[in-house]
């Protein structure tokens, strides 16, 4: 099992850097950065400003080979180079990276947990109220992108904040600013501001996880098994949870490293409508200012995410399902 | 006359005491549907004492499996249930699942049928087991487990501490079913339900299990409901039978007047249309026309009556009750049950039975006629890999080892075997006609090793193959009549002929030309395997390859398309490879029968003389292990009982396979069986005939 895990996060290691190459490459040939000096008034000299490129490892008119290397050297140390501006990359990283983060995990968490709950449920009262009213939420879901359904909540906040004649659901920003209170009150603060953006990424991965996991506990609902847990003098309640749900939690595990990365491309619209400074943003704005470190600083984010939830599928997995534990 | 009945009437003067332990009484089952409710299970009334054993029969369909389902309360919800169940005196049906959780497990337990199912996954068999015990007891998690290895020990697994650890993937069918009857005795039942304990396990097996269920009644003393198909098993079993047809009970009694002196022509005709192991000449079996009523628009009447040949326009008006025979509790519905007694008409009085044409080629001497197919150490091994990207050979599967088959014209070869020995495998490596990894393939005359794509295509006319699964191997998008004509416009039948022919085809299978323009689903089994055979005669082939072809199909249904194989054998004077697990069939059938073990044949000759008088331990076992349905001679049969599984055929024994297993290996000095464990013993002709052993001590012994 140990064995089994070491070599998939060897794989994983691998896939990381093989994909953080590519996006470099990538960035590096499309992205132009010298348009950023371009753009300056007054123009800067342009032989100071092949220097400052080389020197920020920016310069097209190196060999991309070099640049590659002198990228990589940094990365293997922990440096993840410069901006077009000149500040580290590292900076900007370890400020939004948490922030970012805080949103995913919540976002991931919430929407599998209680999409499986509800999927499990649906798929046991088939056909009667529950399932038809939470498939039909799953589907609008579902067809409703994460930018439109994010606007739609602000909208939403905004009118129960009128109705209730209070500030209640907050959705610009992370926090208020220049806010004076205590450690609760700041506390409040900050889940205010939270409950939007995490339930805009919350609602896409929850209406995904109930469609899958009422299938597959469809498929076991009328196994064998479950009719011997019964026969045993298991209630039908306790049977669905104990053998059912269990056996059926094996298949949606693996779902998991594949949702994420449609999570990840949520977050970046999230973050830009609700105004959080995190990875998503930092993504945004450094295209738009042709700013390759960052550009790949964020596809390495994005990849390290997709492959951990990887990893952590594959320990759900064996620790499920004993048919890979055992062989 | 036998203690069966004594026990009987002695119980039933003591009603109230020492009453039903379990008492089913006007049990209706329906399922609401649209357009029409299936009514599964119309009015089964039995009683079942303590310690006794009944057995439920029916084929598929007639509701044996609701009715005992609707006693456990494991019916799916929706299902309308009424009637009473009592078990002992209290009744079952109405109470919630939380009440009645308290009852399954504890007094009233089951054994389901495909064990490779009933087992959850994911968690131990100790832990499956423990659950059990749990449930029902104030134990401690270790005294449960304790119990759980005890219970395992109980029921034959080897190694029990170890193997409580193991996960059900990790079992074989045999001992996961023994598992599940394990969990069924775990807190001694009063009432233990089987439903088809055995009918997914190879013979020996059911042999096997069939023992376990004996020693774990002896232990409990509980009372037990066996459900089946297969009137063998129950035979030996059981001391009163029920005979279900079409959600109704259409015939109870003890097991000897069922058997004997049957009262209603469904339950007669349904033995008379099972092949029998212990009969040699090859009389026709009596098929029952017809397919079993759809139970969502039964007509008015007896719903047998459309089959039966004894039917008046009296059997239409209203379905007969069940009415006691006088002097027994034998209890028949037909209304000229009495007539059958007075009569006493048996099977063939009442069934017309079907002729058989002469085969006019069984007068050929053998060696004279031509050979159709000469099988010489055909080998085919598979490797076993590992990994994904890097796959490596870590081992071998001996799927077929060096078999030598040889079958004439006009011949029908039976190669038989448990699952897992290789007889799917040389099959397919037969019907594929390609140069085989080692060893040789004539068909007609030409091997297959140096034939090339067009002359691959002309053997192919002369070589067919009907299939197990006659759904699966129909495609569903397509009519009977483009089913049968493929094969015909892939070898350029003319055009203009093709619908004759079509049409030629059909009628010899026996179905009519109006059923050309339906779809499989459109079909019952029976039917939809006749429309696979006229598929492998549409281009008059020689030999046809039989891959287990009625083990599908019930055994009304099954005796009609044995009796149309035969039939076609004689006018097409065509040549059967006929692979199948049923013993019984193929002694029915075959005229040259080939047993396989571990990819290799042990067993050669004709049917009678394999039968009559096996050399080989192994067919000697398999044999043994056969059920007939006649319970006076399987009360007084021994059966030679083979102790744990298949070996692997990735890693079979050394010298002879079947030491491992041999019950003769036992008796053996320590000097005699070297020859065993050293060197593999070749196929050996016994006495003057072709009758082989691969067998160094081989020893001709009546099993049957």
């Amino acid at each position: 099992m140990a064995k089994f895990l070491l070599r998939r996060l060897a794989n994983y290691v691998l896939l990381v850097f093989v994909a953080t190459s590519f996006a470099y490459v990538l960035a590096a040939t499309s992205l132009d950065a010298r348009t950023y000096f371009e753009s300056q008034t007054p123009r800067p000299d342009p032989a100071a400003v092949e220097m400052i490129l080389t020197e920020r490892n920016l310069n097209d008119n190196d060999p991309l080979a070099e640049r590659y290397v002198r990228w990589l050297g940094g990365v293997v140390t922990g440096d993840l180079g410069l901006t077009v501006q000149g500040t580290s990359v590292n900076d900007d990283v370890q400020r939004r990276i948490g922030v970012t983060l805080r949103l995913i995990v919540l976002g991931a968490v919430i929407g599998s947990v209680s999409g499986v709950a509800i999927g499990a449920y649906a798929a046991v009262k088939q056909y009667k109220i529950f399932d038809r009213v939470s498939t039909v939420t799953a589907f609008v879901l579902l067809s409703i992108p994460t930018v439109v359904l994010a606007v739609i909540l602000q909208i939403g906040a905004v009118m129960i904040n009128d109705l209730l004649g209070m500030r209640l659901l907050l959705y610009s920003g992370e926090y208020s600013a220049g806010l004076q209170a205590d450690w609760w009150g700041t506390l409040v603060d900050r889940l205010q501001h939270l409950i939007l953006p995490t339930l805009s990424l919350a609602l896409g991965q929850l209406a995904a996880y109930m469609r899958y996991q009422r299938n597959m506990m469809l498929d076991v609902l009328d196994a064998d098994f479950v009719r011997t847990a019964m026969a045993k003098g298991l209630t039908r309640r306790v049977a669905m949870r104990r053998h059912a749900l269990r056996t059926a939690l094996i298949p949606v595990v693996t779902y998991f490293a594949f949702t994420f990365g449609v999570l990840m491309a949520g977050a970046i619209f999230t973050e830009t409508i609700f105004a959080w400074h995190g990875m998503g943003e930092l993504l945004v704005h450094s295209i738009a200012g042709n700013d390759i470190n960052s550009v790949v600083a964020v596809a390495g984010f994005s990849a390290v995410c997709v492959l951990l939830a990887a990893l952590a599928s594959d320990v759900a997995y064996a620790w499920l399902d004993p048919r890979v534990r055992v062989s | 006359m036998t203690t069966t009945e004594t026990g009987i009437t002695a119980a039933a003067d003591t009603v109230g005491a020492d009453g039903p332990v379990l008492e089913v009484t006007d049990l209706h089952v329906t399922f609401p549907g649209e357009p029409d409710d299936v009514r599964a299970v119309r009015g089964v009334s039995y009683q079942l004492r303590k310690g006794e054993v009944l057995g439920i029969v029916g084929e598929s369909g007639s509701g044996k499996s609701v009715t005992s389902l609707a006693v456990m309360g494991l019916l799916p919800e929706g299902a309308e249930v009424t009637g009473s169940v009592r078990l002992h005196g209290e009744e079952l049906l109405g109470r919630s699942d939380e009440q009645l959780a308290k009852v399954r497990g504890k007094r009233i337990a089951m054994v389901f049928q495909d064990p490779l199912q009933a087992l959850t996954p994911v968690y131990t068999v100790g832990d499956q087991i423990a659950e059990a015990v749990l449930i029902h007891s104030r134990r401690t998690k270790a005294q449960a487990w304790a119990r759980a290895v005890e219970l395992l020990k109980l029921v034959g697994i080897p190694n029990a501490e170890q193997r409580a650890k193991a996960f059900p993937h990790e079992f074989s069918g045999g001992m996961r079913q023994r598992v599940m009857i394990a969990m069924a005795i775990a807190n001694d039942p009063d009432v233990i339900i089987c439903d088809e304990p055995t009918t997914a396990l190879d013979v020996t097996i059911q042999a096997q299990v069939l023992e376990v269920l004996k020693a774990a009644q002896r232990e409990t003393g509980a009372a037990i409901v066996m459900i089946t198909h297969d009137l063998g098993v129950i035979a030996g079993f059981v001391d009163r039978v029920l005979v279900m047809y079409a959600g109704r009970p259409v015939e109870t009694g003890a097991v000897d007047d069922i058997y004997y002196r049957g009262r209603m022509p469904y339950t007669m005709g349904l033995l008379g249309s099972v092949p029998r192991l212990d009969l040699g000449e090859r009389a026709p079996l009596v098929p029952i026309e017809g397919n079993p009523p759809s139970l969502t628009r039964l007509p008015p009447g007896c719903p047998f009556q459309p089959r039966c040949p004894l039917a008046i326009d009296a059997c239409g008006e209203r379905e007969p009750e069940l009415v006691a025979v006088p002097g027994s509790d034998h209890q028949a519905a037909c209304i000229r049950a009495g007539e059958i007694e007075a009569n006493n008409w048996g099977v063939t009085d009442i069934y017309p039975v079907p002729e058989i044409p002469e085969d006019t080629i069984a007068q050929v001497p053998r060696a004279d006629r031509q050979v159709v197919l000469d099988i010489e150490g055909l080998i085919k091994h598979h490797p076993l890999t590992k990994g994904v990207v890097f796959r490596r050979r870590v081992g071998t599967v001996y799927a077929v080892d060096g078999i030598d088959l040889e079958i004439r014209e006009g011949e029908t070869l039976g190669l038989v075997g448990e699952s897992g020995c290789g007889k799917t495998t040389t099959l397919m490596e037969i019907l594929e006609l390609r140069r085989p990894a080692r060893g040789r393939v004539v068909v007609l005359g030409r091997s297959t090793d140096r034939i090339g794509a067009g002359e691959r295509m002309r053997v192919r006319r002369d070589l067919s193959v009907v299939f197990q699964d006659p759904m699966a191997s129909l495609d569903p998008r397509m009519t009977a009549y483009d089913i049968i004509a493929e094969p015909l416009l892939a070898h350029n039948h003319p055009k203009d002929r093709l619908r004759s022919r079509v049409m030629e085809l059909l009628d010899l299978v026996g179905l009519s030309a109006e059923y050309a323009g339906r779809y499989p689903q459109e079909f019952s089994g029976g039917q939809r395997q006749r429309i696979g055979i006229a598929r492998a005669l549409a281009l008059e082939p020689k030999l046809v390859v039989l891959d287990e072809p009625v083990s599908a199909l019930d055994v009304s249904i099954q005796a009609g398309i044995i009796n149309l194989l035969e039939d076609l054998k004689a006018r097409l004077r065509l040549s059967y490879l006929f692979v199948a697990h049923d013993l019984s069939v193929v002694r029915h059938i075959a005229d040259r029968v080939a047993v396989m073990y571990l990819g290799k044949i042990v067993e050669q000759g004709e049917v009678d003389r394999v039968y009559g008088a096996p050399a080989h331990p192994y067919t000697q076992a398999l044999l043994s292990a056969i059920p007939i349905p006649d319970p006076e001679k399987e009360r007084g049969r021994s059966r030679i009982l083979l102790s744990g599984d298949l070996p692997s055929p990735a890693n079979p024994p050394s010298g002879c396979r079947f030491r491992t297993r041999c019950p003769k290996f036992l008796t053996l000095s320590e000097d005699e069986r070297t020859a065993c464990i050293d060197t593999e013993p070749p196929l050996r002709g016994i006495g003057d005939t072709d009758h082989g052993a691969a067998c160094h001590y081989a020893e001709e012994r009546e099993v049957v």
